[in-house]
């Protein structure tokens, strides 16, 4: 990770482990991940369903309980902090989820839910907090006559605008977003993602941004990693994975990517076979069953990170080494 | 050969309200559109535009408030509105077959998928349980799962969301249909998933000479998928066409600001237009519909606007179809078009 100002979050070696009933079996949502984000950066996340993004998402705001690993947030180590505390560290962490229509409490006013996270942390009198209510609905371009309806009058696109607003409500200093435009009309995901993008120019807010739409996610992050069976295989900034992908997961996960131009020819990489079973997880390379420039020491080497280049673009994969990474290419690099 | 071909085809959904006055939502007005052997048609749009409802009036699986009021649908000859319920049960599972959205509550739970596949293909073939299985066995390996004689007696909770998605394409096949209906077939799967089910569609189609309907509201889909579009808005096809001409020529304002708002053509930080409150189907404005959303709007908005043919086969419901001003100037060339 290169220089700049100090991180916001810092994870490192992330493990969490969901027992599976009484068998004394156990899925490996998240194993051993380490990423930081900057103020004012933010942070793509993209994989499979299963791939452990949400569980990363939430373990970060301590929402879950993290089997190993350590957060650091705002240079301070969160990660055994009582339940008691961490109530204090919502001001500066806030999550918008994929589902506006679950996420906020129907019989409350939008007015309410928008005002609650000032109710709950921040020391003010009614009228103040109403007046500001107001500023964040006009800064998530919500006209204020809504202000006194409830969820059931708004659309999925006005919900998530209140999402954001309550998530932004205390300035908060990191903001998970986890696939806040996936449930969205086309139009209105546009209009999301153009608000997130203002909201981060003027809060300089390190945000997380998970989602497996890879169109998304490219127009809006800095940076990217891509998560497979828990683990990141690739980290890069957004040019570089999308022009030099360099694992062979990321490579098949961009080529099946459908672009919205008919005129774009694409070169399907298909993989064989189902994302295995994190209760089973494959010894040495995660991929290797379904890596189609697999070796036989994928089958027992775990690969470490290696570097590609300066921009702090790291991916880990043991083909890097003799160039045999890149799938149709066949050997030299 | 044109295997389905709608005109006109008009959904209600009629009500009574609070005071007893009966409520009428225009949710389909005037649809039209056709499909042929082999085609892939994709039907596109935004929610509640009525692209799922398009599929269900088609079928006859409206249930009230909501009823086809006008229009008509020929299917291979026969007109499927005046169908008897009796003739529609034999067409549907048969030579219809749906794909819908969620895999996982269109399987019986409490039913293996052998056997589900095996009860689509008794309903309408008089055929021995041996035969049956057989064909199941058959289908399963043809939309590609690995080891079918070991499959057929899982539950449908043993299986992943693609392979769930694969079960229920296999019974859409079971009786060799001449028309496919797909509704959001690959919607909430993974990408790589995704493109498997889309492979393996369009390998269908094309080897079965089937005629297919895919309703996504994904551009990705309909750019790589389809052989023709149909984009629809407020319960209407505001433009139909084959999908080069509608990427490279989108004609009506609706399909120009869809496009748009794809990610590949989407810059952050610039002023857009896009999107706005769909309008209230009980109270449908006279005229163009989409003129309260429409940037190029005049005053002839007020009157409905004509069918114009563009193309071959490119057709626009716009008053300035064909000389729509570029994007660009689109600010300055007020009342240019007019």
């Amino acid at each position: 990770m290169s220089g700049g100002a100090e991180p916001t979050v810092e994870v490192s070696g992330l493990t969490k482990r969901f027992p599976v009933g009484r068998t004394g079996q156990v899925v490996n949502a998240v194993n051993g991940v380490s990423l930081s984000i900057r103020p004012g950066e933010t942070l793509g996340m993209v994989g499979e369903s299963g791939s452990g993004k949400s569980t990363i998402g939430r373990a970060m705001l301590r929402l879950t309980e993290p089997s190993a690993g350590r957060i650091v947030f705002g240079g301070r180590d969160i990660t055994h902090l009582p339940a008691k505390s961490t109530r204090r560290l919502r001001r500066d962490m806030q999550i918008v989820f994929q589902d506006p229509w679950s996420a906020l409490n129907p019989r409350m006013k939008i007015g309410s839910l928008i005002g609650e996270p000032l109710l709950l942390h921040e020391d003010m009198a009614a009228s103040e907090r109403r007046d500001r209510t107001e500023a964040l609905a006009r800064r998530v371009h919500l006209s204020p006559e809504f202000l006194a309806r409830h969820p059931s009058d708004l659309s999925g696109g006005q919900l998530q605008r209140v999402c954001i607003a309550r998530a932004i409500a205390t300035n908060p200093r990191l903001i998970v977003l986890d696939e806040p435009t996936s449930s969205l009309d086309l139009s209105v995901r546009a209009g999301i993602l153009e608000l997130l993008a203002e909201i981060r120019t003027q809060t300089k807010a390190a945000m997380l941004f998970i989602s497996h739409d890879l169109g998304t996610i490219r127009l809006i992050s800095d940076r990217i990693v891509v998560l497979y069976l828990g683990r990141i295989v690739e980290e890069a900034p957004t040019a570089d994975l999308f022009e030099r992908p360099a694992h062979p997961y990321t490579q098949s996960l961009l080529s099946a990517h459908l672009p919205a131009d008919p005129k774009v020819r694409i070169a399907r990489h298909v993989l064989e076979g189902e994302v295995p079973s994190p209760i089973d997880m494959p010894s040495g390379c995660a991929f290797h069953t379904r890596c189609p420039v697999a070796q036989p020491d994928c089958r027992s080497v775990e690969p470490g990170q290696v570097a590609i280049g300066g921009s702090g673009h790291m991916a880990s994969c043991l083909r890097i080494a003799d160039g045999g990474n890149i799938i149709g290419s066949r050997g030299a690099a | 050969m044109t295997i389905l071909s709608v005109r006109d085809l008009r959904t209600h959904f009629i009500s009574r309200d609070i005071d007893n006055r009966v409520r009428v939502a225009a949710a389909l007005n005037d649809v039209s559109f056709s499909v042929s052997a082999g085609e892939v048609l994709g039907l596109v749009g935004e929610t509640g535009a009525g692209k799922s409802l398009t599929a269900q009036s088609i079928c006859g699986l409206l249930r009230p408030p909501a009823r086809v009021v006008g229009g008509e649908v020929v299917f291979d000859g026969a007109s499927l509105l005046d169908m008897a319920p009796d003739d529609l049960n034999r067409l549907r599972g048969d030579a219809i077959a749906m794909v819908v959205q969620n895999p996982r509550t269109s399987l019986d739970p409490l039913t293996r998928i052998g056997e589900q596949l095996v009860r689509v293909h008794q309903a309408h073939r008089r055929v021995a349980r041996p035969a049956a299985r057989e064909r199941a066995l058959e289908m399963m390996a043809a939309v590609g799962i690995p080891d079918p004689t070991s499959r057929i007696d899982a539950w449908p909770h043993e299986l992943s969301g693609g392979m769930a998605q694969r079960v229920l394409i296999a019974m859409a096949l079971m009786n060799s249909p001449k028309l496919l209906i797909a509704d959001e077939p690959t919607t909430g799967l993974d990408v790589t998933v995704q493109a498997q089910i889309l492979d393996l569609l369009r390998d269908l189609v094309a080897r079965f000479n089937m005629a297919a309907i895919v309703i996504t509201h994904d551009l990705g889909i309909v750019a790589h998928y389809c052989e023709r579009v149909a984009v629809m808005f407020a319960g209407g096809i505001v433009e139909t066409g084959p999908v080069g001409a509608i990427f490279d020529n989108p004609s009506h304002p609706y399909t120009r600001n869809l496009i748009a708002a794809t990610p590949e053509r989407l810059a952050i930080g610039q002023a857009s237009m896009l999107g706005g409150p769909p309008p209230d189907l009980y109270n449908l404005p006279g005229g163009c519909h989409h003129r309260d959303r429409c940037r190029y709007a005049r005053d002839v908005c007020g009157e409905p606007p004509p069918d114009v043919e563009l193309a071959e086969n490119h057709r626009v419901r716009c008053h300035f179809a064909g000389d729509l001003p570029e994007p660009a100037a689109a600010a300055t060339a007020k009342g240019a078009a007019a």
